[in-house]
């Protein structure tokens, strides 16, 4: 174990929880999240969704097996600090290609061990997600508060100009069916995943405009996952808006937030958030069950503007676009896991089917959209 | 969909005695069925041939057979009970065989029962070796490569596509006998040669070697809706070649990425379904190349396993439960989570703990076996620990194997300590610990053990460190299956250590009381006492206060969080159990239930001051020190086998000539007779004490105490259990041994009610059992061994807790003599507990019969001796003694045959006895057959037999006849050595065959009666325990 260098997180409601630093010899804030996967981390640390977030690992052991290129979710890590109870550096497990507190260390990433992490998780359900920091010993705690209270909150941050690149790129160029992605943090998993399946995906800036999207004639919008707080992308909601109608929409995470706002409906902050890999999630469609992995912070509110859907049936809303239908609820706190657009071609869901990090029952659903949209563009589709 | 509302009675089958690979696991899978099938409306049907077991208690289902699982009775039952379904998934191998077998003979289709949980073809699927694979390669999962061969020849061709290491397992031989791994071609040849030789049929199964490769387990659960959830993964830290049940294993698993371990995910998913199991779950086992990342399915169980009772324990998700559920139409997600009450259980557990099993051995019974693990199970039970992390858990998993003493390596050199590690053996992660202490690297450690360096680190840091992980304060954390996402609703702890303790035990304000648990099965204590433990609780419970468990067994009954109201997964140490005790602040702590374990800690629970409940800890000395309680028995006026005690060699042999020979000499404090001997002569004496108690001729050295009692020979042993409230004793039952005083009573047969005791001698026993009772000062338990030797009562030792024998009694009986005492603990007497007044009043008989290992350990002698050796015990019901006996024995998995020939050999003081036995067989048709010797004795008294060739006298001798099968049961006196005489190899011969081999004369004489018995009778009725419970209320009032 190296390093015994003293450390802290510290929350906005002055809540207190010692450890050792074990990564670089520095400071983070931002909103503190727990994630309750018992295995890739280094995904979670690089999937740009948990930008400005501090991970809790509720799983005490993190880096066992080290890290490793196949794992990167996105180029670098966007996460601000990891916490946990149990770090290891594991440079010698035998897939690996580094150990994962070195590279924390080198990525200028903080890093505390040593947390009751499961206690911390408690916190966290009770008071809900709130703003936080890991600090070394040295800083004060009175430095810390300040440190924190300059932190703006959750609500209402804008962090897809933070996480989105500067320039459109594709990938499996030539391709068909051709997808145009606002990238608002992709993760690499899905881009691999729409590949895999024979898809051209350019991944556009998240300032993309409706007329550069169509400019293209692209078979149909992507809308990616994503950090920060819906509300507060009103411009990519308008792009969106623009679109609707005029191409399949899909999308997954804060693109099925950002689908949902565009043609009406509202979202909600969760108390706590989903992130994990255990959540079971039913297909209304199928009936069938899925476990998924979860990664967001706010909610789609039902039709009747309820935070939770306290039925297996298919309801629906009255939406800008003519009618949509309730297509995955999740089966823990029945909150709204994917619908469907039933007028114009379009749906999406709130959780991760990509897997990276998780299970992989949900990849069909890659299948059902690119399926979809051969259908509606015959001439899409491959002769 | 939701409950089947077609089937109303389901008849569930239990997995019968406790055997190495099948445990107490069964009966706690088993109790969650049957609890969960009747909260549902159905009627269970039962039948266990174990009496130790909570499912077979009269409440746990509405008709309970204790008969033989074998096709005949369970056929016998359908016929009687008419169920709707049969559930065959719950009661291990055992169960799935005989569903199977109940399927092939039409007897299910015959009477319209329908095969739930798992159907016919799926069993066959997964049973099957090849019809597996074949299911495996269709979709698209890989095994190891495999072939069978009869010849060397055959083998040779199959070895350029299997490659060296292969491991060659013969077909049918006992615990892998003449098996092995062959790394050379020439190994290779020989191995090959010996198995096939060693396989009764000739044939050997050669798999391509994974040998080191990583081992997983999956938990599997599927519902009709073809919704599939794993429960959890469980990682090997001892790498493939190890069994399963013997590694030391981890959950979750610790080392694959996610990327990797999602593959096993979806290749367990596939499994399940390519195998065809509909609803409930299942166990798949892999093997993973950690550098190429590479995997190969090992098996798959379509039940309920020992890994799932694992599962089950490590997560808080109750598989036996829900596989019962869905079972009967329900899907995932239409069953609660009951643990958070809030969320279905269509989902994963997330765990934010380490949880680690670790095996118990018993290797020092059984001199002669092999110690190396390999692919075969030897273990006889686990121990589970709950950490916050890695260290914490296999921290407290060490601690709780409670070993005898701990392996000490004093000056072995470290090569040698590190070669061992090559063939690991039970102690090996005690000697990786030294090696790292010694400063050992641990890529050497790594090169030999072949275990992840994930691991190795962390076993390093703890040896290096040992205290390091249980620095800061104790903490008592939740087992929520949720990571704490939800609040738990379900109280089941374990402690871990934090910087700063922050406990979430939620107790009431209720007064509790602490029951302490009997920790891993081992021979000697068993499932007997978990038993005991779980009556304690309920009766806690009853009486309106919380019942409060501390154990650390996995497997059992007392660690289902529905048991207690408060569970917390600790290792039985003083330190662990002051710690609960710290957080509960109970009104009384039981200890009498657990068997030796608490008993162990009585003394320095009192000196911190915690109230224990019933005897007290100085009538436990009074009972356990010989000096004192052999004045007491003096003072009461019983007599005793005259005894002394000594500390050194030359006073041994001074005491051994006032006491007499023969002798039985123990050290002090044993438990299940541990090297304990009989010995006939000084010179017998001189050699045990050299070679068990390490003593030399050389004068002057103070050693442990040790015991020398005269042995009484061909003496009657009689066993009582009591109850007493300290004024009052009742006696629940007398149990009079099959085999004489000398056979411990753990490992013989008993009758009761006593089948040759006179009523005085019934009355004397009585006499001296309350007289002792009240003498000790007995409140609770306490259970009694006699002597009847020429006709006089000798007592042999009194112990004032529950017994081995309790479950027994109370069936037989009728009387739950655990709940009995714990009420009389509580506070209640005697005569308020509506006790009838003579239990043994009853128009039936029950038989006790032990079930030994020897098939496992091959090597070790197969007699009975003062030394427990058996793992379990059945129980057979009847009108008659002989009818009684005949179905224990079947029970016991050797059927007495109906005819055939019987070979019979003794010791020259049984030659007189030997006849009676050869005339009841001869008399029913049996060819007799017999040594040279006991020939004489028999022809002499007019009954034909045949002269066998001693194995000295050449081919074909005796152990060629039982080989070829030329022979359906042997009575075998043994000659007092157990070194390789002609009665080791014949006693071999008979277990390696599986036919009856009866040890003692009064063994073998009650063999012949009951198949005489049986042979005028056909097959015996089977008996619910209902109708006899009822038949004694009816027959009997109670005391007023
Ligand atoms: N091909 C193999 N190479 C090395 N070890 C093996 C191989 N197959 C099985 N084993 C070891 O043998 C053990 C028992 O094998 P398994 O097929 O699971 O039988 P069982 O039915 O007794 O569980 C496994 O746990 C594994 O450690
Ligand atoms: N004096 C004796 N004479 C004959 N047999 C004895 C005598 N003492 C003990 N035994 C035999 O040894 C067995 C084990 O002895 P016991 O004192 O009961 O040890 P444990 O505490 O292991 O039960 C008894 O069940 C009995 O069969
Ligand atoms: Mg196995
Ligand atoms: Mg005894």
């Amino acid at each position: 174990m190296k390093g015994t260098r003293g450390s802290y997180v510290l929350l906005d409601d002055g809540t207190r929880f010692d450890g050792d630093s074990v990564g670089a010899e520095a400071h983070a804030v931002g909103e503190v999240v727990f994630t309750t996967g018992m295995a890739g981390y280094q995904e979670s640390m690089t999937d740009p969704s948990f930008a400005g977030q501090l991970i809790t690992f509720s799983y005490p052991h993190i880096g066992n097996y080290g890290v490793s290129e196949p794992a990167m979710e996105s180029d670098r890590v966007w996460a601000r600090a990891a916490i946990m109870r149990a770090a290891t550096n594991a440079e010698d497990a035998p897939t690996a290609e580094r150990g994962w507190l070195d590279w924390l260390t080198d990525c200028g990433i903080p890093a505390i061990t040593g947390v009751d992490t499961r206690e911390l998780v408690r916190h966290i359900r009770h008071a809900g997600a709130m703003r936080g920091g890991v600090f070394p010993a040295a800083v004060s705690e009175a430095e810390a508060r300040a440190l924190i209270e300059a932190e703006p909150s959750m609500v209402g941050a804008d962090f897809a100009r933070v996480v989105t690149p500067r320039a459109a790129s594709v990938h499996g160029a030539g391709r068909s069916p051709r997808i145009a992605a606002i990238d608002t943090g992709i993760k690499l998993s899905i881009v691999r995943n729409l590949v895999a399946r024979g898809a051209e995906v350019t991944l556009h800036p998240c300032t993309v405009t409706a007329a550069e999207l169509l400019a293209a004639d692209p078979d149909a919008l992507f809308l990616a996952n994503g950090p920060g707080d819906p509300a507060a992308l009103d411009y990519i909601v308008a792009t969106v808006r623009e679109v609707v109608g005029r191409k399949p929409v899909w999308g997954i995470c804060l693109g099925h937030q950002l689908l949902s706002r565009a043609v009406g409906l509202k979202t909600f902050k969760l108390p706590y958030g989903h992130r994990g890999a255990n959540h079971p999630v039913k297909d209304l469609q199928t009936q069938k069950i899925e476990i998924t992995s979860q990664n967001h912070g706010f909610a789609v509110l039902g039709p009747g503007g309820e935070q939770t859907i306290d039925t297996d049936e298919a309801v629906c809303w009255e939406t800008d676009f003519g009618a949509a239908r309730l297509s995955h609820v999740n089966l823990y706190d029945r909150t709204v896991e994917g619908l469907e657009l039933l007028d114009v071609p379009g749906g999406t869901v709130q959780y991760h089917p990509e897997a990276g990090p998780g299970p992989h029952d949900s990849l069909y659903l890659f299948d059902r959209f690119l399926d979809r949209i051969r259908q509606a563009s015959p001439e899409g589709s491959p002769a | 969909m939701p409950r089947r509302d077609d089937i109303q009675r389901i008849l569930i089958l239990g997995s019968g005695p406790i055997v190495i690979g099948q445990a107490a696991e069964f009966d706690y899978s088993g109790v969650q069925a049957c609890k969960v099938l009747r909260e549902e409306g159905y009627e269970v049907i039962l039948v266990n041939s174990n009496p130790a077991t909570i499912m077979t208690d009269p409440e746990f289902a509405d008709a309970t057979y204790v008969e033989p699982l074998l096709p005949g009775p369970v056929a016998q039952v359908i016929e009687r009970e008419r169920p709707d379904a049969l559930l065959p998934t719950l009661g291990g191998q055992t169960a799935l065989n005989l569903a199977k077998a109940l399927h092939e003979d039409g007897t299910l289709d015959k009477h319209g029962v329908e095969l739930i949980g798992a159907n016919y073809d799926a069993i066959a699927r997964a049973e099957d070796r090849d019809l597996f694979r074949g299911c495996m390669e269709t979709a698209g999962l890989r095994m190891p490569k495999s072939a069978i061969a009869t010849t060397v020849a055959e083998a040779i061709d199959a070895l350029p596509d299997l490659g060296l290491p292969a491991i060659i397992r013969p077909a049918f031989t006992l615990g892998g006998r003449g098996g092995g791994i062959a790394r050379t071609i020439e190994e290779y040849r020989s191995i090959v040669g010996r198995g096939i030789e060693a396989s009764p049929i000739g044939q050997i199964l050669i798999d391509q070697s994974v040998l080191g490769w990583g081992e997983f387990e999956l938990e599997v659960m599927r519902d009709r809706n073809d919704n599939v959830v794993i429960v959890c993964s469980i990682e090997n830290i001892d790498p493939m070649g190890v069994h399963t049940g013997d590694s030391v294993t981890v959950a979750p698993q610790q080392t694959l990425t996610d990327a990797l371990y999602q593959q096993l995910r979806d290749q367990a998913i596939a499994v399940i379904r390519a195998v065809g199991v509909e609803t409930g779950g299942s166990n798949v086992q892999f093997a993973v190349d950690p550098e190429t990342e590479e995997i190969l399915v090992i098996e798959m169980n379509p039940r309920v396993s020992r890994s799932s009772a694992l599962a089950s324990k490590a997560t808080g998700f109750p598989i036996a439960k829900i596989a019962a559920r869905l079972a009967v139409g329900y899907a995932l997600d239409e069953i609660d989570n009951d643990i958070t009450g809030v969320t279905p259980a269509s989902f994963e557990p997330a765990i934010d703990y380490v949880v680690v099993k670790w095996p118990r051995f018993a290797f020092e019974k059984f001199p002669g076996a092999d110690p190396v693990l390999s692919t075969h199970m030897k273990s006889v039970g686990e121990a589970m620990a709950m950490g916050r992390t890695f260290q914490q858990a296999f921290g407290k998993a060490m601690r709780s194997r409670e070993l005898d003493k701990a392996p000490e390596y004093g000056d072995v050199p470290d090569e040698t300590l590190l070669a061992t590690l090559a063939s690991p053996a039970p102690d090996r992660f005690d000697a990786i610990s030294e090696l790292f202490r010694r400063g050992v690297a641990l890529k050497a450690v790594r090169e030999l053990s072949l275990i992840d360096p994930w691991f190795l680190r962390e076993i390093q840091a703890l040896a290096l460190d040992p205290e390091a992980p249980f620095s800061g304060e104790r903490c008592f954390k939740a087992v929520d299956t949720c990571a704490a996402e939800f609040p738990a609703r379900t109280p089941y702890y374990y402690s871990g250590w934090e910087r700063r303790a922050a406990h979430e035990v939620r107790r009431g304000d209720r007064e509790s009381i602490v029951i302490l648990g009997a920790g891993p099965n081992r021979i000697g204590q068993g499932i007997e006492f978990d038993y005991c433990c779980v009556h304690a609780a309920m009766t806690v419970r009853e009486s309106g206060r919380d019942a409060v468990m501390i154990n650390c067994n996995p497997e059992t009954v007392s660690t289902d969080y529905d048991t207690s109201d408060r569970l917390y997964f600790e290792p039985l140490t003083l330190e662990d159990v002051l710690g609960v005790l710290a957080v509960e602040r109970p009104q009384g702590v039981i200890v009498q239930f657990g068997g030796q374990t608490p008993l162990k800690l009585a003394a320095g629970l009192v000196e911190a001051g915690v109230p224990l409940l019933g005897t007290s800890v100085d009538a436990i000395d009074l009972a356990e020190d010989r000096g004192r309680f052999g004045r007491l028995l003096d003072e009461l006026g019983y007599r005793a086998p005259p005894f002394g005690t000594a500390r050194n060699f030359e006073d041994a042999l001074a005491r051994s000539e006032e006491v007499g020979f023969p002798l039985l000499v123990r050290p002090s404090y044993v438990l299940g007779g541990r090297a304990m001997e009989i010995v006939y002569s000084a010179e017998g004496l001189a050699d045990y004490l050299q070679r068990e108690v390490g003593w030399d001729p050389a004068p002057g050295v103070i050693g442990r105490e040790i015991f020398l009692d005269r042995f009484l020979e061909n003496a009657i042993e009689v066993d009582v259990d009591a109850l007493c409230d300290g004024e009052d004793v009742w006696i629940g039952g007398i149990m009079q041994h099959v085999e004489e005083a000398g056979v411990h009573s753990g490992d013989s047969a008993c009758v009761l009610p006593p089948h040759s005791l006179g009523g005085d001698m019934l009355d004397q026993i009585r006499e001296a059992t309350r007289g002792i009772a009240l003498g000790l000062g007995v409140v609770g338990l306490m259970n009694v061994q006699y002597a009847v030797h020429a006709g006089t009562l000798h007592v042999i030792e009194a112990n004032p807790r529950a017994s081995r024998t309790v479950p027994f009694v109370s069936k037989a009986v009728g009387v739950p003599l655990a709940k009995m005492a714990c009420r009389i603990m509580l506070g209640e007497r005697i005569p308020e507990l509506d006790l009838p007044h003579d239990p043994m009043a009853c128009d039936h008989v029950s038989v006790k019969e032990a079930v030994m290992p020897f098939d496992r350990f091959d090597g070790a002698d197969a007699v009975l001796g003062p030394e427990m050796r058996s793992t379990g015990e059945v129980m057979g019901i009847a009108r008659d003694f002989p009818t009684a006996f005949a179905k224990a024995q079947a029970a016991a998995g050797a059927p007495l045959p109906m005819g055939g020939t019987a070979f019979i050999t003794v010791t020259d003081s049984d030659k007189a006895g030997a006849f009676a036995v050869a005339q009841i067989l001869h008399a029913q048709g049996f060819r007799i057959v017999a040594t040279a010797g006991t020939a004489e004795a028999i022809v002499r008294m007019g009954v034909p037999v045949t002269t066998l060739n001693k194995i000295g006298d050449g081919s074909p001798h005796v152990v060629d006849w039982i080989e070829r099968g030329d022979v359906d049961i042997v009575v075998n006196t043994p000659t007092g050595s157990g070194a390789r005489t002609d009665g080791w190899e014949i006693r071999r011969a008979a277990v390696a065959r599986g036919i009856p081999c009866l040890t003692t004369l009064s063994a073998g004489v009650s063999a012949a009666w009951a198949i005489a018995e049986a042979r005028s009778r056909g097959e015996a009725p089977v008996l619910s325990l209902q109708e006899l419970h009822r038949e004694i209320a009816a027959g009997e009032a109670p005391v007023a």
